[in-house]
């Protein structure tokens, strides 16, 4: 059986699995009880299926559709070889975990967004695997998408603000995580492109990020293999004259039925590279893929198949894609911090007010104990991700410092999204708490690579 | 502006600190584990060493200091825009932990720089801090029948006329036998409870004070740990530390202050000797062809390098706690919390890491021809003195969902 990758159609089976008669009439029962037929023409007018579940369903059915009925036209602008490029900050040498005042400033508005905005409606976003239009409205009010654009191209920052994403990402993945990431995507690209883009490249789709109507994008580094390494890509460009030809197929990207910009991992003689897509692209199609978690950011498969751009869609170098990868990783860090701090602001109200064997559970020291360490290991989290963030800003070499914290907060997120669950044992089950979302969520840190960056 | 990297400023103090723990301790590190309970000579050498340093200015000292606020040190004046401070605090536990990835056992051994120091700097007024300068001070809590409840001790202290007299046993004293004093912990009345628990400076040689018996030990065996019995044993009134009163609204909090003060420079202890099994480790797989890549997915690498991965990860936490707990205390800002954070996620990462890197390196880190097995019994220890882990999660929880001691036991 061939494996296509829209093949959910193995259930988990591994190869040595083998039909016998008896399962072949059992497959065959199955089909008929499962067939939509059977929907329309239940007895007593029951449908168990809601009409939410219903969407995803279809939309997931629906499979390969070609994108770019709205897609707007990039303006080409002319390269003269003078990109933008941002300075680092200037450190004072000094150990502190003090923000400087325009970063608390920035976390106080996107703090407040979190809690008004976002966390209202997080459950119903997972629910529905869409991102409602005011969420992202208003992120792009706050400024989201231009946080990583320097001043000189219409941006906020003068300098390198790796610390102030990493920052911002917390705190807003505080209200929820899968409308975090769908709100930061498009920053994702502009940041790329501020970062590592050539003078044409900024020049001609940064002025989309900077203004009103910013356009859905999305970095796409992902590649739906197990042990997918993005240095690695199996997506590849080949040279044609002076364009590229791309075929191979990226996963886990940010609306991807929505963007109008791609930045994709490509291997180009056998080196991991940026390719800046446009959505219209002939032979570019996008398959949603409803994930576990991050619903909300209507995660989908962006299928590339001789897909032909210029030469001068290159963004970067190979190393700008090292780079890149290694940003997008200190990203999802900063997402789970703000996440495993919304388990433990939960969960402390709730074994204190939970009563078994006539006290509250907290009186407990195993569920006192669990609560105790859920905070020990999110402040581990907390200070190893802001070394690797305050390396990064200041122009410091932080491969390190990313790459331990992404094993901690992958292994010690996913702890305390695991706890947070069973501290509310049965009620943590339900969606009558967002414990069970939260932990859908934070099992994406470890497995995601690009989407946001910082 | 958020910066996680070690003080500019500190870093002579820190060269230096490694420069002795490679050069002094390392040489002396099996001998005086082998030869258990043998006074470390070489000490001496480095305990003058570093009395030098610190009158020349160049250092703030290698050992235990505690977190009293200058009196000549107003702090930023009004009106002036915030700046953080990086002060004795972590110089100490950045020279810890030089002098610990040296040898733990040998750190503690080091004269004038005990724990019961570090109770002097935290809790004595201004005259008996001069009067105790130099005074090499170990601290003595534990008791037979008492461990981590150490509100629950039943060495007494009763005054009269211009003395105290104390009476009970005191165990895991350590550098008991060859400090210059005791920092005891006796209760004025035991029906008063913790309020009335006090510590009193007894000097060496002091009447009634006898050493009855050193431990033979796991780990740390460079360092002597001392049974020390009192009877009607006195001293001037004026060696209690901190105020006589017992103030029951006040309760614990005064002897416990020091606990803050001290468990962060048992975690940057624990930091210290786990660096040092990581670093070793790092060599002997790399010789063996395991090479950690910070960039591959670790699902993509050895198991042995993944394992290496995920130590190294809590170890730098482990580290970062311990940095912010000692910057907090240089700041003025309470830090009991992040304290016990730092000591519990120190503790068990320490115990975890060099554990686990004896079997990584398999029988080459079990023998004793490499540092590593010494490692992971010198580490234990630090998961167990001033305050278990146990504790550590008890004093977290309790602050954090607001639970008294009667609540959540």
């Amino acid at each position: 059986m061939a494996r296509s990758i829209r093949s959910a159609s193995r259930h988990g089976l591994t190869a040595r699995e083998k039909q016998d008669p008896i399962g072949v009439a059992v497959a065959v029962l199955n089909k008929i009880a499962s067939s939509d037929a059977l929907d329309r023409f239940t007895p007593f007018g029951l449908n168990l299926r809601t009409s939410t579940e219903r969407a995803v369903y279809e939309a997931t059915r629906s499979g390969f559709r070609t994108v770019g009925l709205a897609n707007r036209q990039f303006q080409k602008v002319a390269d003269r070889g003078r990109p933008v490029r941002v300075p680092s900050a200037l450190g004072t040498g000094s150990f502190d975990l003090t923000p400087t005042q325009d970063e608390q400033m920035l976390v106080d508005v996107v703090t407040e967004l979190a809690a008004e905005v976002v966390r209202p409606v997080a459950a119903e976003s997972d629910a529905v695997a869409t991102a409602p239009e005011s969420v992202l409205k208003a992120g792009v009010d706050i400024g989201l998408p231009i946080l990583g654009v320097p001043e000189e191209l219409g941006g906020v920052h003068a300098e390198r603000s790796a610390m102030a994403g990493t920052l911002v990402a917390e705190a807003l993945a505080h209200g929820d995580m899968g409308l975090a990431v769908a709100s930061l995507a498009p920053g994702a690209v502009a940041t790329a492109l501020s970062l590592w883009g050539s003078e044409e490249q900024q020049a001609t789709y940064l002025p989309a990020f900077t203004g009103d109507d910013v356009p859905a994008a999305a970095l796409a580094l992902t590649e739906p293999r197990p042990l997918f390494d993005p240095s690695t890509p199996a997506t590849r460009a080949v040279r044609d004259g002076d364009d590229l030809v791309v075929t191979g197929t990226k996963s886990a990207v940010v609306r991807g039925a929505d963007a109008e910009l791609f930045v994709v991992g490509v291997e180009l003689d056998g080196e991991a590279r940026l390719l800046v897509v446009e959505s219209g692209s002939d032979g570019l199609k996008v398959e949603a893929d409803p994930s576990m978690g991050l619903r909300a950011a209507s995660l989908s498969r962006l299928v590339l198949e001789d897909v032909r751009v210029p030469a001068t869609a290159l963004l970067g170098t190979a190393e700008d894609h090292v780079a890149c990868v290694r940003l997008s990783r200190l990203a999802w860090c900063a997402l789970s911090l703000g996440t495993a701090q919304a388990v433990l602001d939960h969960v402390v109200p709730y074994v204190n007010e939970r009563v078994a064997f006539g006290e509250p559970i907290s009186h407990r020291q195993s569920v006192a104990f669990m609560v105790a360490n859920i905070a020990i290991e999110l402040d581990s989290m907390r200070l190893v991700t802001y070394r690797a963030a305050s390396r990064a800003a200041q122009g410091k070499d932080h491969a390190r410092e990313v790459a331990l914290a992404r094993r901690l907060c992958a292994d010690r997120g996913m702890q305390i999204g695991n706890d947070g669950v069973q501290l509310l044992g049965g009620h943590g089950f339900v969606k009558e708490h967002p414990v069970e979302r939260w932990y859908r969520d934070l099992r994406a840190i470890g497995v995601m690579e690009g989407g946001v960056l910082v | 502006m958020i910066n996680l990297e070690a003080p500019q400023k500190f870093r002579p103090l820190v060269g230096q600190a490694h420069q002795v723990a490679m050069n002094l301790l390392r040489p002396n590190s099996r001998t005086y584990d082998r030869s258990e309970h043998d006074y470390p000579r070489e000490l001496d050498m480095l305990a003058a060493m570093v009395d030098g340093l610190s009158a020349s200015g160049a250092t703030s000292g290698a050992g235990a200091s505690g977190v009293r606020r200058e009196a000549d040190d107003p702090g930023p004046a009004p009106g002036t825009e915030w700046s953080t401070r990086n002060g004795s605090n972590l110089a100490s536990v950045l020279s810890i932990m030089e002098m610990c990835w040296g040898d733990v056992g040998l750190l503690l051994s080091m004269p004038r720089q005990g724990l019961g120091n570090s109770a002097i700097a935290s809790v004595a007024d201004d005259e008996q801090a001069e009067r105790f300068r130099g005074v090499w001070a170990s601290m003595a809590i534990t008791e037979p029948g008492c461990g981590s409840d150490s509100a629950n001790i039943s060495t007494t202290a009763r005054l009269d006329g211009d003395d105290y007299v104390i009476d009970g046993e005191k165990i895991y004293v350590t550098a008991g036998e060859r400090c210059d004093a005791v920092v005891v912990w006796a209760t004025l009345d035991k029906l008063l409870g913790r309020a009335a628990i006090k510590s009193f400076v007894v000097p060496k040689g002091t009447p009634g004070m006898t050493v009855t018996r050193l431990e033979h030990k796991l780990g740390i065996r460079s360092s002597d740990t001392a049974a020390i019995t009192f009877t009607d044993c006195r001293v001037p009134k004026r060696n209690l530390l901190g105020s006589p009163e017992v103030d029951t609204n006040e309760g614990f909090a005064g002897a416990m202050a020091t606990f803050d003060n001290t468990r962060p420079l048992v975690a940057a202890m624990a930091v210290g000797c786990a660096r040092a099994s990581l670093e070793l480790t790092r060599e002997l797989l790399e010789e063996a062809g395991v090479v950690v890549d910070y960039d591959r997915p670790v699902q993509t690498q050895t198991a042995a390098a993944a394992t290496y991965l995920q130590l190294e990860s809590d170890w730098e936490a482990a580290y970062l706690l311990t940095l912010r707990a000692a910057w907090l205390a240089d700041n003025g800002t309470p830090n009991s919390l992040e304290a016990s954070m730092a000591k519990a996620k120190a503790g068990r990462v320490g115990s975890d890491v060099t554990l686990r890197c004896v079997e990584l390196a398999g029988s080459v880190g079990y023998s004793e021809n490499e540092l590593l097995e010494k490692w992971a019994r010198d580490s234990k220890i630090l998961d167990i003195f001033e305050g278990t882990q146990q504790i550590q999660q008890l004093i977290v929880a309790r602050r954090l969902l607001g639970l008294s001691s009667a609540q959540l036991k």
